[in-house]
């Protein structure tokens, strides 16, 4: 009796074919579902142009990868600048992002976010805040600009955090009225941080200068263009010939 | 031993049970609270933690930072989710170290305490799916065909096989387990469509199907606390009446048999969640929660004497359940 007891709770036996069956079954099932998930994952993961990530964010690819949506840069934030995306909010769900437009980055010294995130999705070799790479501004609609009207707007200019630097004015002959000046707003794109301060102050109803990822800011020249950098080219040749 | 009143007694309680109130005979020997000890503490641990990450986002005090994913305690003790550690690792990114201490320490805890312990005590889900099954149980819904059982391991595998194949973390779009704990502390409402589903899932469609046969995290939970000391021990497995109250509430009913009627007490399988609903409306209090050491040493007093050496002259349990193990073949 107890050895019919016993095999009452023994783990059923599976013959070769049966198992077989079943593991190709669960295998198409699986795969089903992976491509499935794999698929909704994609469509929803595509980073939206106006969403920007934390100071230090890993390249997107990366940063899907390493981000384990905890949101502990979130509450790190001092000033709520950053959000963890909700579904259908234009960046992979769970996942942290800011809005230049509503909130910019504040650039803070110390960079807390960073600190505080555990899966380095938020690079800590980032040191300085000025060199974080969250964007680049870009004046996008030189329509609309007031400094392209001839106005003294100048408000993205004096918000920057590396005024002159990130941001210059610069001075060009107002062809209208043809004895003015016209101060553009232009932006470093080596040196914007991409905080979105900028795109944040512009008066206008929807702003002129904008935020975009920096992928989609920057061109990028040919592998087989061989000026890529004439000046220096220029120089070293110049160097080079004097030291001879 | 007097067979007939067994029997008597069993029909009662079964009778009990269908006409008035769940596990009637558990309350009426137990009192209100006596039968819903364990199930009213776990909802209070459940609640309290969420309301423990809550506190910092509402109220300003942090106490704990992040949620179940990753977080930090008190600002130094970092904890983080086995199964997120894992995806990231095999998504090819090496995290900082502080992750795969919290996913160390994560680890540990319940490899001590038992895996699954995630599950009923901690995991936000588990209100959604204990929900549905509890309606389904008011609703008198018929039984439908179950899923299999070893699901969650193929789910299982393929989660942890997606990251490496594309390099993201794809489990974590739909993952329901940090969901709760987003809504809550980050507003994120709109992803809660999935527990929905989930919860229609586990009603209308297959029993348990979300907890008991799909969840990844669980499976991994399961497998973490194998081993642990504590378990839920069938430790009077004699005084069991069979009046199957305990197989109603359990979320894995499956591994109540083999501890009422096998070799050991001790309920093994990785898949119990150690909820203590068993304990809680057993009105003969068979179940107990016992290290698994304490639960061999009563095996050999009392359940595995009379097994091994006089089968005949055995326990009431077993005039039961011999013919019905026979049956389930």
């Amino acid at each position: 009796m107890s050895q019919q007891v016993k095999s009452a709770f023994t783990a059923k036996q599976v013959n070769r074919r049966q198992f077989l069956a079943t593991t190709a079954k669960a295998g198409c099932v699986m795969g089903l579902v992976g491509l499935g998930l794999t698929a909704t994952a994609k469509s929803q993961g595509q980073l939206a142009p106006q969403a920007c990530r934390p100071p230090g964010a890993l390249e997107e690819s990366d940063f899907l990868s390493a981000c384990v949506r905890c949101g502990l840069c979130v509450e790190a934030c001092p000033y709520d600048t950053l959000t963890l995306a909700r579904w259908f909010d234009g960046a992979a769900t769970g996942t942290p992002f800011f809005t230049a437009r509503h909130i910019p980055c504040e650039m803070c010294e110390d960079i807390p976010c960073i600190k505080a995130c555990p899966s380095g999705a938020l690079d800590p070799q980032l040191e300085h805040i000025s060199d974080a790479k969250m964007g680049i501004a870009v004046l996008i609609d030189e329509k609309n600009c007031l400094n392209f009207k001839g106005l003294r707007c100048d408000v993205c200019y004096r918000v920057c955090p590396l005024i002159d630097n990130a941001i210059t004015l610069e001075r060009q002959r107002n062809q209208h009225s043809d004895h003015h000046a016209m101060f553009l707003p232009t932006v470093n794109s080596d040196t914007c941080t991409g905080c979105g301060k900028c795109e944040h102050a512009c008066v206008l109803d929807t702003a002129a200068i904008k935020v975009l990822p920096t992928a989609l800011a920057l061109g990028k020249s040919a592998e087989h263009d061989t000026y890529l950098n004439t000046e220096e080219t220029t120089l070293e040749m110049l160097n080079k010939g004097l030291t001879l | 031993m007097s067979n007939k009143s067994i029997s008597h007694k069993t029909m009662n309680s079964k009778a009990k049970a269908r006409t008035q109130n769940e596990h009637a005979a558990a309350i009426a020997e137990l009192g209100w609270f006596g039968a819903h000890k364990y199930l009213l503490l776990r909802r209070t641990v459940q609640l309290s933690l969420l309301g423990l990450f809550a506190l910092g986002p509402l109220l300003g005090i942090w106490l704990f930072k992040g949620n179940l994913s990753a977080s930090l305690l008190l600002d130094t003790i970092p904890f983080a989710d086995p199964l997120v550690s894992l995806q990231l690792l095999l998504a090819g990114h090496t995290p900082e170290l502080s992750l795969l201490i919290g996913a160390g320490l994560v680890t540990a805890f319940y490899a001590l305490a038992g895996g699954r312990v995630f599950c009923s005590w901690v995991c936000p889900v588990n209100l959604v799916t204990d929900t549905a099954s509890w309606l389904r149980r008011k609703l008198k819904l018929p039984r439908t065909s179950e899923l299999p059982r070893n699901l969650r391991y193929y789910l299982l595998a393929l989660v942890l096989l997606l990251p490496l194949l594309t390099g993201s973390l794809i489990w974590e779009w739909v993952n329901p387990v940090p969901l709760v704990y987003r809504a809550v502390l980050f507003g994120s409402l709109s992803g809660l469509w999935i527990l929905a589903a989930i919860f229609l899932l586990d009603l209308f469609i297959a029993e348990r199907a979300w907890c008991g046969h799909l969840c990844p995290t669980g499976a991994l939970f399961g497998l973490v606390g194998k081993w642990s000391p504590i378990k839920i021990v069938a430790s009077k497995a004699s005084a069991c009446d069979n009046c199957m109250d305990c197989f109603a509430v359990c979320p894995e009913r499956q591994v109540l048999k083999p501890a009422l009627k096998g070799q050991s007490p001790v309920i093994s399988s990785p898949d119990c969640t150690q909820c203590g609903r068993c304990i809680d409306v057993c009105a003969q209090r068979v179940f107990r929660y016992r290290t698994r050491f304490t639960g061999t040493q009563t095996q050999l007093s009392t359940g595995g004497s009379t097994n091994s050496q006089s089968p005949s002259s055995s326990s009431p349990i077993r005039q039961h359940i011999a013919p019905k193990a026979e049956n389930d073949q």
